[in-house]
């Protein structure tokens, strides 16, 4: 479904500023497969979902999508095949748009966009049947504009306009940090739910470990722009969040990150 | 009085296509001041030289377009600042407009003793030049472009426009070529500015290589009166207010001359200090507060920005319900 295949990025090569962003990144992900990626800042975790959907590219590797390889296609013209929710809840939507607009522009990702009209009578329906799922009552705001909705009522939002089309792919890229932790904790059991009755195929960036474990079928660690710990959906339930940080104690020589386990 | 809202109807079109970049595209383009001459030039050219009227003026609206996609083109393709690329576009058209129209000017009344016929030849010859009735043709004119462009912002395309200028981010994310939508609305505008152009050029019964200068701030003094006085809360008021806005502004420039309060020479001094106030009116956070509250209280959803997209990148502020979450960043 996704494969990476020995994927390199880095950042301002040859300069005293050079990151290694990315080293070498093998991966592959099966159909359904939903992993969760963690990970200490800088370890490379947002550059891994930027190059998948194309808004950095690659100095090395290959990335194929569903047999399609698109290493070098733009990041627009991979929409059709993937969708994001970003860690910023501003991100995702149009502030200045409605809510039935924004998801107007959702539905037609990777289409071709034409003259008709953006949000006819039949459209407007789907989306209230759509939103009514979210359970925040936003099937009864669809002219409101999208700028005027709480941070997690537009996350959740954003996270409904990218898995609604279902797509062959979701990245979610600490999708729920910006969140209050009950607005967190709402989001995520969306995630699931979404991720489950759609069996999308996923890749879910989080700071929270227990999360991460909780979460999904795999696991991925990543460190310094390496995936250092790769776990699969029984290694994931004998892993407990002490076992993730006596790892990442080890990997780096030094004491973890206490800021991790949040 | 009539005769400045017959400019001030013919401007609107300019003032449209100043919207498009202005407020839906958030792309601060100064093409304008090129492309408004150069619609005016061809045209008046063309006639001059025998061509249909209608020919002409469209043929206004297409180098107008023309002008927008060069602007586009350094925009997306060389990744020029938008403001650095209209100036090069507007500084280079200065020269094509001169070999356009072979030389500074182009008389449009008469040639070797013929009347060169114009659009408004038939109403200059029925004497209803600056008459109610020439008011309600030109009125017809800029409903109908308006009415066009909101239908156009309501379509998908028009939806992955506005989305291109709200939040470049989200439309990449969307699979919108944010390179098409600009380059396909710098042409639309500049079409309409072109079109102005070449509608003004035959009004006035000439083109003059200067006929543009300062004209993109009348497109945002336009632009802004009209957001201020019908609102931006509604896309449909909003685009009429841009007409709005553009007689009224001529109406205040005509008052201001008739009254001697100000001579003809001052009206670019005058488009300049009313931009200026605005863009501070929207940048004064007491002042912005003041209009805030005002409108909050005569509407349930948040203020709209008065001005600029740019100038105000802040979310919608309004009363929202609080929300720690809103809060941007972990
Ligand atoms: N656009 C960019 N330009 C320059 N450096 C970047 C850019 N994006 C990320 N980096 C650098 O690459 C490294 C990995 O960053 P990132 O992928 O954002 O980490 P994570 O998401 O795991 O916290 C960091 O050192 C970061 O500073
Ligand atoms: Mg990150």
């Amino acid at each position: 479904m996704l494969s990476l295949t020995g994927v390199s990025k880095t950042f301002f090569p040859g300069t005293a500023n050079e990151r290694r962003a990315l080293r070498n990144i093998w991966l592959e992900l099966a159909e359904g497969d939903f992993a969760t990626v963690i990970g200490s800042n800088g370890a490379g975790k947002s550059t891994l979902l930027n190059v998948i959907a194309g808004s950095l590219s690659t100095d090395d590797g290959a990335i194929v999508i569903d047999d399609r390889d698109v290493t070098k296609l733009p990041a627009h013209r991979r929409a059709g095949l993937l969708a994001r929710v970003f860690q910023d809840p501003q991100a995702g939507t149009s502030p200045h748009l409605t809510i039935e607009q924004n998801m107007a522009i959702a539905l037609t990702r990777g289409a071709r966009r034409g003259l008709g009209v953006g949000v006819g009578r039949k459209r407007r329906s789907a989306f209230r049947e759509e939103l009514e799922v979210l359970g925040l009552g936003l099937e009864s705001r669809l002219k409101t504009r999208v700028g005027m909705l709480s941070g997690g009522q537009r996350q959740a939002l954003s996270l409904l306009m990218a898995s609604f089309t279902h797509p062959r792919l979701l990245l979610l890229d600490e999708h729920t940090a910006a969140l209050d932790p009950a607005r967190a904790e709402l989001v995520t059991e969306l995630t699931v739910k979404v991720v489950a009755e759609t069996n999308l195929t996923a890749l879910m960036v989080t700071h929270n470990m227990a999360q991460a474990l909780r979460v999904g079928n795999r696991l991925l660690m990543m460190h310094e722009g390496e995936i250092i710990l790769e776990l699969d959906a029984a290694q994931k339930r004998r892993t407990t969040v002490a076992d993730l940080m006596d790892r990442f104690t080890s990997v780096r020589g030094q004491l973890a990150d206490r800021s991790l386990l949040s | 009085m009539e005769a400045a809202i017959e400019q001030g109807l013919i401007f609107a079109l300019l003032a449209l296509g100043v919207f498009l970049t202005y407020r839906i595209l958030n792309f601060a383009d100064l093409t304008v001041d090129g492309s408004f001459t150069t619609g005016g030039g061809t045209a008046a050219i063309l006639m001059y030289n025998g061509v249909d009227p209608y020919l002409g003026t469209l043929a206004g609206l297409a180098a107008g377009a023309a002008a927008g996609l060069i602007t586009g083109l350094l925009h997306t393709k060389l990744r020029i600042d938008p403001l650095l690329a209209s100036i090069l576009t507007m500084i280079g058209l200065y020269s094509i407009n001169l070999r356009i129209m072979r030389g500074p000017n182009v008389g449009l009344n008469m040639r070797d003793g013929q009347v060169i016929e114009t659009i408004f030849t038939p109403l200059k010859q029925a004497k209803l030049m600056a008459s109610w009735q020439t008011v309600a043709i030109l009125a017809a004119v800029a409903l109908a472009f308006t009415a066009a462009i909101i239908w156009f912002l309501a379509t998908n395309f028009g939806l992955a426009t506005q989305a291109t200028g709200d939040n470049p981010q989200m439309a990449v994310a969307g699979g919108i070529s944010t390179d098409w939508t600009k380059i396909v609305t710098l042409m639309i505008s500049n079409g309409l500015v072109g079109l102005s152009g070449a509608i003004y050029a035959q009004f006035q019964g000439f083109a003059d290589v200067q006929m543009g200068i300062g004209l993109i701030l009348v497109g945002l003094a336009s632009v802004i009166v009209g957001n201020a006085i019908l609102g931006t809360r509604y896309m449909a008021l909003a685009v009429l207010g841009v007409v709005v806005g553009s007689v009224v502004y001529r109406l205040i420039l005509s008052y201001a001359i008739a009254w001697e309060i100000a001579a003809a020479g001052d009206m670019k001094l005058i488009s300049a200090l009313l931009v200026v106030v605005a863009l501070v009116i929207s940048q004064n956070e007491t002042i912005r507060g003041w209009v805030g509250k005002i409108s909050a209280s005569k509407s349930p959803e948040a203020p709209e920005p008065l001005t600029a997209p740019e100038l105000s990148a802040q979310p919608a502020e309004g009363p929202t319900p609080l929300d720690p979450s809103s809060a941007k960043g972990a």
